[in-house]
């Protein structure tokens, strides 16, 4: 028991090592991506993109921390000398009403355009994909100058391309139904019998959100049809946490970290919340019990109130689980960041700087697991709360 | 700002995908884990009660047991009891009968040495009288020798019978 107690606890001091070593494997990667342009890409170079380079040779911490938690075209895997490795992934665009679908390496990590499309360097657009209909024969063409002339007419094509994020919540869904879909199984062929494997993993989260989460927030009666939602959320979101901090592939991606996922999840609820909420729900916003009459009467005060209330909990749930997971990534990166700024002054306080940045990375990565948990938890807490309040019989 | 604003790709994949799990998990996942998680609640639950049952039927068997034992114990007394009230009764009744017969015994033996008693007297008697008148006809003779004295110890006599 003891032994295997401690196993345990090197495999995580293991992974945890080996997470923060990657964080600076992972980081070191921007500091001289432009590097490229003149490797095998050359062929658009010119004398104003090269000075821009040259310009930028220098570690931009920020520029580093933000290109590692933002969404991304391609899944950028490491850059070993002068090359990128990535993951090439689809990009789909609908533009005047046709519908464009390529590999997004014909970009060439950002420094080439295709078919009239680029990905914005930097500006109002920046990361996002624009096309400039001026310069659609042309796409060697260097837009830069003629943009910073005001000279641009930007277009914006709908862009629903397999970012990387999409591409990590693909991963994640097939890992989750993988998960689930074989534990399910096995609780079908070990009926009435103990768990076992990665069952006994998940029972005890299955049990705690069934009991202490949805009996506890929704009532014993009507919480079965929400306990699926509130599972596939708490899973989701766990597991996303969870892969997030793992800093290569499959993981690294910062899904929950993204405003739109978060927004997503949220509307989940809210959409439910709406649409299960009884009419005492509804009373208590228009014409909430216990209250006053002139807070409701002629200035509707409190309704008005209640009624922004219905929206301010959705969009606090996005913004918790975002901002933590967002915040986690960049205290994390920013330790990370200290050593090559350190070592841009020299070798020796660069390496110096580790000895104190990694350790702190490595307790920010320990705290970050057990935030990845939390907010899970807290997540899932308060839409069930939510749920419950909706359905929430008079009393 | 990037950070903050989102993309219209992701929102759509993320409500298709999102949508897709939920549904597939639902179906897939969490209904039979949820039925073999009550299930096994429940028998959980059953096995704990027939224990209670079981424990309780036990507790039962034990009273009765015991009460079992009381009255055994009860029975076994009354019996010793009686068997003592019995033997007391008999060597009672055996004294009694003993007392009677030794009581009996004496009263012949008083009875027999009575009549023994009797016989030898009756027999001394006779021969006390016997010789009495031996005696008295030996005195009577040397007495009545002479008339005088004759007619004295008829005076006395007489005498004799006047007083009674």
């Amino acid at each position: 028991m003891l032994r295997n107690k401690k196993r345990v606890l090197h495999a995580i001091f293991l992974f945890l090592f080996v997470v923060g070593i990657s964080f600076v494997f992972a980081a070191y990667q921007p500091a001289n991506p432009q590097h490229n342009a003149h490797g095998k890409h050359n062929n658009q170079d010119t004398t104003e993109s090269w000075e821009i380079e040259v310009l930028e040779e220098e570690y931009n911490a920020g520029k580093m921390i933000i290109e590692h938690i933002i969404d991304s075209h391609e899944w950028h895997l490491a850059t070993i000398g002068h090359t990128h490795i990535t993951i090439p992934l689809p990009v789909i665009l609908i533009h005047d009403g046709k519908l464009h679908a390529f590999w997004s390496s014909k970009f060439q990590h950002g420094h080439s355009s295709y078919k009239g499309f680029r990905i914005e360097t930097e500006g109002e657009y920046k990361g996002k994909i624009v096309k400039y209909p001026e310069y659609n024969y042309l796409d060697e063409e260097i837009i830069h100058v003629e943009k910073e002339a005001g000279k641009k007419k930007v277009e914006l094509p709908v862009d629903l391309s397999i970012t990387k994020n999409v591409a990590a919540i693909f991963i994640s869904i097939i890992i989750l139904c993988w998960i689930f879909i074989s534990v399910a199984k096995r609780y079908r062929k070990r009926k009435g019998e103990a768990p076992k494997g990665l069952q006994s993993f998940v029972e005890p989260l299955i049990i705690f959100i069934r009991d202490d989460i949805a009996k506890a927030a929704i009532g014993e009666k009507k919480y079965e049809r929400y306990l699926p939602f509130l599972l596939t959320l708490f899973f989701f979101i766990f597991l996303n946490n969870l892969l997030g901090l793992v800093p290569f592939f499959p993981g690294g991606a910062n899904v929950t970290g993204n405003i739109a996922v978060t927004g997503i999840l949220a509307l989940f609820t809210f959409v439910i919340v709406t649409f299960s909420a009884n009419k005492y729900y509804w009373k208590h916003i228009f014409n909430t019990p216990g209250v006053p009459i002139w807070l409701k009467l002629p200035i509707p005060i409190m309704p008005v109130v209640e009624l922004m209330g219905i929206f301010t909990k959705p969009f606090v749930l996005m913004v918790r689980l975002f901002a933590n997971i967002t915040a986690g990534h960049i205290i994390i990166l920013g330790f990370i960041s200290l050593i090559f700024i350190f070592g841009n002054m020299q070798w020796g306080i660069g390496l110096g700087a580790s000895l104190i940045s990694v350790p702190f990375a490595i307790f920010m990565g320990l705290l970050e697991l057990l935030v990845a948990f939390i907010q899970a938890y807290v997540f899932t807490l308060l839409s069930a709360l939510y749920f419950g309040m909706a359905i929430e019989e008079h009393h | 700002m990037e950070l903050v604003q989102p993309g219209i790709g992701l929102i759509f994949w993320m409500t298709l995908s999102f949508g897709v799990v939920i549904w597939i998990l639902g179906k897939f996942a969490w209904k039979p884990i949820m039925k073999s998680l009550k299930e096994r609640e429940d028998s959980i639950d059953e096995a704990l009660h027939t224990a209670d049952k079981a424990r309780e039927e036990m507790n039962q068997l034990k009273v009765d047991n015991e009460a079992l034992i009381a009255k055994a114990k009860e029975d076994r007394d009354a019996i010793l009891r009686e068997a003592r009230k019995v033997k007391e009764k008999i060597i009672d009744k055996a004294r009694l009968k003993a007392n009677e017969e030794a009581n009996r015994i004496v009263e012949n033996a008083k009875n027999r040495i009575e009549n023994e008693k009797m016989a030898a007297m009756t027999d001394l008697k006779n021969q006390i009288a016997s010789l009495s008148i031996e005696i008295a006809e030996k005195i009577l003779q040397h007495e009545l020798s002479d008339d005088k004295k004759q007619k004295e110890f008829v005076q006395k006599l007489i005498d004799d019978v006047n007083l009674n």
